[in-house]
């Protein structure tokens, strides 16, 4: 059983990879074209608008959801009232399907329905704020959802990290007369790193998969402004009917993902050997 | 980190901070404390202005949304939208509403979190448990797996889909959740297993137990907790899928989220905001619903789920 689940994701992923050398367009077939493939994925507009917003989308939600997830989570940390009533709030949106997500802030952002025709409303007349209009800031839109929907999961998992510091820690600084904003930037922050590597770790698998949000909020739109490689991979093996050219583009998709569980691998291999040449000296 | 730091408590909080602090007992109104209250509650404002917007949308008519009020309550109340959401919002020229969809996702969480979790526990078992050979490897690519984006490997999966004749059927898209479940949910289950005293299982082996006996008999009735949080994760992960659904169930099976999106964002006719938000606010009730029930359950899950290995 256990062999049949790893055998899908190999088995897939090699067919996958050979398909994306073949000229394959509605059904794969064997016709081998060597690089063709990813020659063209890398000089069509649509592929480059898509790797440069998975890029601004990327760094954005993760800095903005870890800084504000951290925010949340100190503040939360202040022997506050209404703990868990804060907490159910900050954290229901994860509860909800990206799909469901992407048509809340697709409203909220509607020029003629959301917020901005609201503050019109309230006599606020040059008040500007649809994103989603212009194809130059849509990706920034998709940020806010994405802030919206993951920055309260962040918190928990931070906060959780924060609960397990050793109370001695915050006598120990306080004796000292440290400042509890620099206890909890410089004294904290490192020693909750496996919960943020947590957090960083759920934000970065999110980012890959991100699909479902740019469905329901822009379709890809305005033109290929928020274009995705996830969006690019479905719509070439389905509409476009270009399946060389999907795979060829799945499998750029995974290359960032092996660079970094080789980095883990390598990271823990070093790790390891190091604590074995530490226990035998 | 493991998931256990989730349940934080009050005695933390409170050996932390001591019952009486040496200095001065903070002021309840200090501008500082006023302050974090202000962070949090504006904060709190963020994440629950769409859900109110959503709610008091879908109680309003037509015109009256029109006027543009966004926040504003509901000058007459009405239950029509939901009720058009639920019966009578048109797909295309389908216009039955959302309870099709309703009813498909149904069909497809209740076997795929059946199966995902059966399969799964034994696998973790089996890990943990029985080292047979190449046990490390078949651990080492489960966790890759569960990093690898689905479009890597969705096209296979639809072409051997095609080639069983499963395609475009429920058995195709619970095998699709229940594969895409596992590495999470093995990793989930073996931890948990591994934290299980070794002399349990060796007690067993003694006594002349099988591998079976041993999970039936000892294993599974320990289990609960885990499979609380793998409950919780799957039947949010797969009510909530969009992408498996759209590609395997077809037309007959789609769940409730392809049909929200469908009905959502069709480009014809006029845009009636109140019965969308109506069929928003439905399709997010299953796994919201289980979100304020299982509380902190909740957060195990997600953070289990992240932590691989």
């Amino acid at each position: 059983m256990i062999a049949v689940a790893v055998g899908v994701y190999v088995i897939g992923i090699a067919f996958t990879f050979y398909w994306s050398f073949t000229s394959s367009k509605l059904f794969p077939n064997n016709n081998l074209v060597g690089l063709d493939q990813y020659r063209r994925l890398w000089s069509s507009d649509r592929w480059l608008v898509a790797v440069n917003n998975i890029w601004i989308y990327g760094v954005l939600l993760i800095v903005f959801s870890l800084v504000f997830g951290y925010l949340l989570a100190v503040f939360m940390d202040q022997r506050i009232r209404q703990e868990a009533v804060l907490r159910s709030i900050f954290l229901y949106p994860f509860a909800m399907s990206l799909i469901v997500t992407g048509l809340i802030w697709q409203w909220m952002l509607d020029p003629n329905l959301g917020i901005e025709q609201t503050l019109h409303g309230w006599g606020w007349t040059s008040f500007h704020f649809s994103p989603l209009v212009d194809p130059e800031t849509a990706i920034y839109g998709l940020v806010i959802a994405g802030i919206w929907q993951g920055s309260g999961v962040t918190m928990a998992i931070l906060l959780a990290g924060l609960r397990g510091v050793d109370s001695e820690i915050w006598k120990a600084a306080r004796v000292d007369g440290i400042p509890t904003w620099r206890v909890y930037l410089f004294i904290a922050l490192p020693m909750i790193r496996g919960a943020l590597a947590t957090a960083f770790v759920l934000q970065c698998v999110g980012v890959v998969r991100v699909y479902d949000l740019i469905v329901a909020m822009t379709g890809g739109g305005p033109g290929i402004a928020t274009q995705m490689p996830a969006v690019y991979v479905i719509q070439m093996i389905s509409s476009s009917q270009n399946v060389g050219q999907g795979m060829a583009a799945a499998t750029m998709m995974l290359l960032p993902i092996l660079v970094v569980l080789a980095f883990g691998g390598l990271a823990m291999w070093r790790r390891r050997r190091r604590a074995a040449m530490g226990a035998t000296p | 980190m493991s998931a256990g730091d989730m349940t934080l408590t009050d005695t933390e909080a409170e050996a932390r901070w001591g019952t009486q602090p040496g200095g001065v007992k903070p002021r309840r109104f200090s501008p500082a404390r006023l302050g974090i209250y202000g962070f949090l509650v504006i904060s709190a404002l963020f994440f629950l202005i769409p859900l109110y917007v959503m709610i008091v949308t879908s109680l309003k008519t037509m015109p009256e949304i029109r006027l543009g009020h966004l926040f504003s309550l509901p000058g007459e109340v009405t239950f029509q939208p939901w009720v058009d959401a639920w019966l009578n919002a048109c797909t295309g020229r389908d216009c039955n509403g959302l309870h099709p969809g309703f009813l498909n996702s149904l069909k497809i969480t209740i076997p795929s979190v059946v199966v995902s979790i059966i399969i799964a526990s034994i696998n973790g078992y089996a890990l943990s448990f029985w080292r047979y050979k190449g046990a490390n490897l078949f651990f080492g690519l489960l966790v890759f797996g569960a990093f690898v984006p689905y479009q890597v490997v969705i096209y296979p999966l639809i072409i051997a889909a095609r080639e069983a004749g499963l395609y475009s059927t429920l058995a195709a898209i619970v095998i699709v959740h229940t594969i895409f479940g596992m590495p999470i949910l093995t990793l989930l289950f073996r931890n948990y297993y591994a934290s299980v005293p070794i002399e349990l299982f060796k007690a067993g082996r003694v006594d002349g137990a099988g591998f079976w006996q041993i999970f039936f008999r000892i294993m599974v009735p320990m289990s609960v907790p885990i499979t609380t949080v793998a409950v919780i994760l799957q039947v949010t992960g797969i009510w909530n899928d969009f992408l498996f659904g759209v590609v395997f169930a077809g037309r007959s099976n789609w769940p409730m989220t392809v049909q929200l999106n469908n009905i959502v964002n069709t480009t014809t006719g006029v845009r009636e905001y109140n019965v969308n938000m109506a069929a928003t606010i439905l399709t997010a009730a299953v796994p919201l619903a289980v979100y304020f029930i299982s509380g902190r359950w909740f957060v195990r899950g997600i953070a289990a789920g992240a932590v691989k290995g």
